[in-house]
C-alpha cells in the first residue's frame, strides 16, 4: 500500500523558486489578469490571465499556449496568482491535462510575496516558441457524465468545495462539503500535509476511494481542492471542471437542505 | 509592569508598525487557558466510533454535548459548536481565530449568545475536532458549554467600570468558571445549570437564573468585607421563575461554599425523570423558598466542615493593566464623521474610570462576519487600554477602556468594517434566538424577525428617543425563552396560527418584564402574526406617547400598567390589547400571500420541530 501515500510535489516553496528564477531552469506563469502583471510580476514570469485560458481549454488550443510560453515536456513550471491559489490550480492542472508532468505550484501567493518584501519587476521577458508534445491525462478529468455514472459506485467521493452556505442550498446529489478555505492555511496556499490528512481522515476521505472534486463554475477552487488531495497522496482524484453551473445548465438533479433559514444566521 | 502614559519618550521615527504590532500581541495575550488540546482527539476518535456504529445514539449525544457541539435543525450531518467567553473575556488573537474558523467550517458568520458565548453554526460533525484543535491554541474551549453541566459563567461586560458597583466581580466569575470546568462534581447533574455575576443591581440579569450574585461591601466590626447578594432558583423558560436572595449578605470566603452547596443539593435531589422541568427553578419551586434557603445554609456548613483541604476560589484581583495604545499618526485635524453623535450616545457608557469609556457595537441578532471578527481583533489592540473585549448580555461585544480622545476614530474604523451602526444601547437592537436558521425547536424564524425589527426602527431613527432607550425587545422562535422574551419590555415568543385551513407565523406578546433590581415577568398580552409584528410595536409606542406623563419612558409607563397603577386612558394589558385588536386579523390569502409567509422564507407556512437536546 506504500505507493498509495507517495510523496507527490504539489508547491514550490519560495526559496527555491527564488534560486530556480536565478539558475533560469524554471518557467514561471502568472495568471493574474494583463494589468496586473504588467504593474509588476515575479522576475521573468509570463502571464496567462485565467481568462485567457478559459475563452477556449480546448487540448490544441492549450498546446498551442503552452508552446507559446516556451515550455517544452521537460520544462519544469511554477504557476501563481493572487487569489489563494485556486486559479494558479486551474492552470496548472490544465496544463497536467495536456500531459506535462513537471508543474507546481507556488507555496503562497504574489501579495504575500510582496509583501515579503522579495523580488518583482514589470519587465516582460522574451520567449522563444517550444515544442510539447500532447499526451492527454483523461484519467485527471470528470465529465457531467462520467460523474453521473461515478456517482452510484460506492467507492466514489464527490466533494463540494463551494462555500457552506451555498452547499446547504443546493448542490450535487450525495456530494459532502469541503469549503475551499478549510484547504489553506496562513499564508500557504495549502494546509501542512499533517494537517490536511488529518481533515481528511476524520471524514474517512482515504486512499482507497476515487474522489471527484467541483466548485461553483470553472473549476478554479475545486483545482485547487484536486491539489490538495494530491498533496496527501490520494492517487485516484479527478476535476469535475465544469462544476456545478454545468450541472444546473444540463438540468441534472440536485439536493439541498430542507426546512432552515440558514442564509438569515449569515451577517453578510 | 510599566505604564506607558508619557509617549514622548519614544522616538516615534524608528518605531515601526510591526514593532508596536508585535509588542501589543504580547501583552494582549490571554491569561487562562481554558482549553485541553487531547480533547480534540478524544472528540475526533469518537464521532468516528459512533459513525461506524460502535458508540450508540444516546451516549454519543450526552457526549458530543459535554463537548459543546449542539445540534442542527432537522440534520444530523451538522453540529453547532458554541466557544464559552468565561466573564465575557476575549481577546484579540482569540478573535482572530474565530474569524478563521467561522470561515472554514461554519457558514462565514459567527453569532454571539445571550449568554457570552460565541457560536459557530452548520459544522460539519466530523470538523468539529478541527475546531477544537484551533481554539485551544488560543486557549479557548467549548468544553461544558451544553448539556447537564454548568454552563458558561457569565459577568456582566460593565464590571469593573460601572460607576454603581461595590466592586469587580469578574475576577470571581474567572475563578468560579475555573473551578467548575471539568469539576466531576458538575459532570452530570440533572440538567444545566447557570451562574451570572453582574457589576450592579441596575445591570441586573442575576434574578433570572440558577445562581446570581451582585456584589456588596459590609461593614465589619469597622472594617471593609467584600461579599455578595446571592440569588437563587431564578430562570427562564417554557415556565420562569424570579430568584430568591439568599441572605442578606454573603462574604467573599463563602462565595464557593454555597455555590458548591447549592449545585451539590442540585444534584441530589433534582430531577432526573421529567426532563421538561428539572431545572433547579422547579424544585425550589416545588419544595418551597424557605425549606430551600435552609438547606442551602445546612449544606453550606457541611461544605466547609468537611473539605479535606481548604478548598478556595482562585481569585486573581491583579489589577488589569490599563495602557493606551500609542499613536503614530497624529488624528487632531481628522474630521467628525456623519452619524457619530447618535453612535456616541446610544452605543457607548462613561466609565467610573475619567477619561474612558466603554464602546458597545451594535449587530443584527448577534451576528458578526468573519471579516469584522478578523477587524475587531485589530480595533482592541488600537484602541482599547485593556487590550481585551467583553461580551455581553445581549448577543453583543464591548470594547472597554476607549479613551474620550479616541471615540470619533474609533468610529471611523468601526464605519470601514460595517460596524458603526447605532442603537447598540436601545430598544432598536432586539434579541432574537436562533430560530428556525438552526435550531431543531423553533416554530419561527426569531432571528430574521429580530433583524428586520432593527433595520425598520434605525431608519425611523427611533435609538435616538430617550423615552425608548431603556426598554427592550427580545423574540424567542418557541416558548423556550432562549432570547429570554419573559424579562422583555415587549417580549415575543413563536408559534403557529390558523385561518381556516392555512398556518402562517404567530407570536405570543408579553409587555413590561424586566430583569433589573425590580426584576419580573412580562405579562401575556395577545398573539401578533409575524408580519404585524413591527406594526403592533409602533402602534404600542404611539399609545405610549399620547398616554406618558412628563418623564416617562416607554419602559415605566408600561410597568405601572402591568402592575395596575396607571390611571390614564390606558389602564390595564385588556385596554392596550383592544387597541391593538385590529392590526392583528388575518387577511385572507388572495388578499395578502406575504402574510401567510414566515420571514425569509417563501414557501407555504408549516411549524415543523425535531428533538431538543436541552434536556439531553
Amino acid at each position: 500500500m506504500c505507493c498509495l501515500t507517495k510523496s507527490v510535489k504539489i508547491t514550490t516553496d519560495i526559496d527555491s523558486l527564488r534560486s530556480e528564477i536565478r539558475d533560469k531552469s524554471v518557467r514561471v506563469i502568472d495568471v493574474r489578469r494583463e494589468g496586473d502583471y504588467k504593474q509588476d510580476h515575479i522576475p521573468n514570469s509570463v502571464n496567462l490571465p485565467l481568462a485567457t485560458l478559459l475563452s477556449d481549454d480546448s487540448p490544441e488550443r492549450v498546446l498551442k499556449l503552452v508552446n507559446s510560453m516556451g515550455i517544452d515536456d521537460e520544462t519544469p513550471v511554477v504557476v501563481y496568482d493572487d487569489t489563494f491559489g485556486a486559479l494558479a490550480s486551474r492552470v496548472a492542472w490544465t496544463l497536467e491535462w495536456i500531459g506535462h508532468s513537471d508543474v507546481t505550484l507556488l507555496e503562497t501567493t504574489y501579495s504575500n510575496w510582496k509583501s515579503l518584501g522579495l523580488e518583482n519587476d514589470s519587465q516582460i521577458p522574451e520567449i522563444s516558441n517550444k515544442e510539447h508534445s500532447m499526451n492527454l491525462q483523461s484519467n485527471i478529468l470528470a465529465t457531467s457524465d462520467y460523474l453521473e455514472s461515478a456517482k452510484t459506485r460506492d467507492d466514489v467521493i464527490l466533494i463540494d468545495n463551494r462555500e457552506r452556505l451555498n452547499y446547504l442550498e443546493q448542490h450535487i446529489p450525495g456530494a459532502v462539503s469541503l469549503p475551499y478555505r478549510t484547504l489553506a492555511s496562513g499564508d500557504k496556499i495549502l494546509r501542512s500535509k499533517e494537517d490536511m490528512k488529518r481533515l481528511l481522515d476524520n471524514r474517512s476521505i482515504t486512499g482507497d476511494s476515487e474522489i471527484i472534486t467541483y466548485c461553483g463554475s470553472v473549476g478554479t477552487l475545486s483545482g485547487l481542492a484536486y491539489y490538495a488531495l494530491k498533496s496527501v497522496g490520494l492517487p485516484n482524484t479527478k476535476l469535475y471542471v465544469r462544476s456545478f453551473k454545468e450541472w444546473k445548465n444540463l438540468q441534472k438533479p440536485t439536493e439541498k437542505q430542507e426546512d432552515a433559514s440558514y442564509w438569515d444566521l449569515s451577517a453578510e | 509592569m510599566s505604564k506607558i502614559y508619557n509617549q514622548t519618550k519614544f522616538n516615534f521615527n524608528i518605531l515601526t508598525i510591526s514593532d508596536l504590532t508585535q509588542s501589543s500581541l504580547d501583552s494582549n495575550a490571554p491569561k487562562i487557558n481554558w482549553a485541553r488540546m487531547e480533547e480534540a482527539d478524544n472528540f475526533a476518535k469518537t464521532v468516528k466510533l459512533y459513525r461506524q456504529g460502535k458508540y450508540d445514539h444516546d451516549s454519543f449525544r450526552r457526549f458530543r454535548l459535554q463537548h459543546g457541539a449542539y445540534g442542527t435543525r432537522m440534520t444530523s450531518d451538522y453540529a453547532m459548536v458554541r466557544v464559552k467567553l468565561p466573564a465575557g473575556e476575549i481577546y484579540p488573537a482569540q478573535f482572530e481565530k474565530l474569524s478563521q474558523l467561522s470561515e472554514q467550517y461554519s457558514i462565514g458568520s459567527a453569532h454571539f449568545s445571550t449568554r457570552e458565548n460565541i457560536q459557530l453554526h452548520w459544522v460539519v460533525l466530523e470538523d468539529v475536532s478541527e475546531i477544537f484543535r484551533s481554539l485551544a491554541e488560543v486557549g479557548l474551549t467549548s468544553r461544558e458549554a451544553c448539556g447537564n453541566s454548568v454552563r458558561n459563567v457569565m459577568c456582566s461586560p460593565l464590571s469593573g467600570v460601572c460607576s454603581d458597583e461595590k466592586f469587580d466581580s469578574t475576577p470571581y466569575a474567572l475563578a468560579t468558571a475555573r473551578f467548575f470546568l471539568r469539576n466531576p462534581m458538575a459532570q452530570s447533574l440533572p440538567r444545566k445549570f447557570k451562574f451570572n455575576f453582574t457589576c450592579c443591581e441596575k445591570h441586573g440579569m442575576v434574578r433570572m437564573v440558577d445562581v446570581g450574585f451582585i456584589p456588596e461591601i459590609q461593614q465589619i466590626d469597622g472594617s471593609e468585607q467584600k461579599g455578595f447578594k446571592i440569588f437563587l432558583g431564578g430562570g427562564l423558560g417554557n415556565k420562569s421563575f424570579i430568584g430568591h436572595q439568599l441572605e442578606d449578605f454573603t462574604p467573599e470566603e463563602d462565595l464557593l461554599y454555597t455555590s458548591i452547596a447549592v449545585v451539590r443539593i442540585f444534584d441530589r435531589l433534582g430531577d432526573r425523570k421529567n426532563l421538561a422541568r428539572n431545572r433547579m427553578r422547579y424544585l425550589v419551586n416545588e419544595m418551597g423558598w424557605e425549606k430551600f434557603q435552609n438547606l442551602v445554609l445546612k449544606e453550606r456548613a457541611i461544605v466547609r466542615a468537611t473539605q479535606s483541604v481548604v478548598t478556595q476560589l482562585d481569585v486573581d484581583t491583579t489589577p488589569v493593566k490599563i495602557r493606551r495604545p500609542l499613536k503614530i499618526s497624529d488624528e487632531s485635524g481628522s474630521s467628525v464623521p456623519d452619524g457619530y453623535a447618535r453612535w456616541l450616545k446610544t452605543n457607548t457608557i462613561k466609565q467610573k474610570q475619567s477619561d474612558y469609556r466603554t464602546v458597545f457595537l451594535t449587530l443584527e441578532a448577534g451576528d458578526i462576519t468573519s471579516n469584522q471578527l478578523n477587524a475587531l481583533a485589530n480595533l482592541i489592540r488600537e484602541f482599547s487600554s485593556e487590550g481585551k473585549a467583553r461580551s455581553g448580555f445581549v448577543q453583543n461585544v464591548a470594547l472597554r477602556y476607549v479613551h474620550e480622545d479616541d471615540l470619533v476614530k474609533l468610529y471611523s474604523k468601526l464605519l470601514e468594517t460595517g460596524l458603526a451602526k447605532s442603537g447598540a444601547l436601545t430598544m432598536t437592537t432586539p434579541i432574537g434566538c436562533s430560530g428556525t436558521t438552526s435550531c431543531n425547536l423553533a416554530l419561527t424564524n426569531s432571528h430574521r424577525l429580530a433583524k428586520e425589527i432593527q433595520r425598520k426602527f434605525l431608519e425611523l431613527k427611533l435609538d435616538e428617543d430617550d423615552d425608548l432607550t431603556d426598554s427592550s425587545i427580545k423574540i424567542s422562535g418557541c416558548p423556550n425563552s432562549c432570547a429570554q422574551h419573559g424579562i422583555a419590555t415587549i417580549g415575543f415568543f413563536g408559534g403557529g396560527g390558523r385561518f381556516g385551513k392555512d398556518m402562517y407565523p404567530n407570536y405570543q406578546m408579553s409587555l413590561g418584564g424586566r430583569f433589573d433590581g425590580d426584576t419580573m415577568l412580562g405579562q401575556t398580552c395577545l398573539r401578533v402574526p409575524a408580519k404585524r409584528v413591527i406594526p403592533v410595536i409602533l402602534k404600542i409606542i404611539e399609545m405610549f406617547k399620547e398616554n406618558k406623563k412628563s418623564d416617562d419612558t416607554l419602559k415605566s409607563w408600561i410597568h405601572r400598567i402591568v402592575t395596575d397603577s396607571e390611571d390614564s386612558n390606558i389602564k390595564s394589558i385588556n385596554d392596550i390589547k383592544k387597541i391593538l385588536a385590529p392590526l392583528i386579523v388575518p387577511p385572507t390569502k388572495d388578499v395578502d400571500p406575504d402574510f401567510y409567509l414566515d420571514y425569509g422564507s417563501d414557501t407555504s407556512y408549516h411549524t415543523k420541530t425535531g428533538k431538543g437536546e436541552c434536556a439531553a
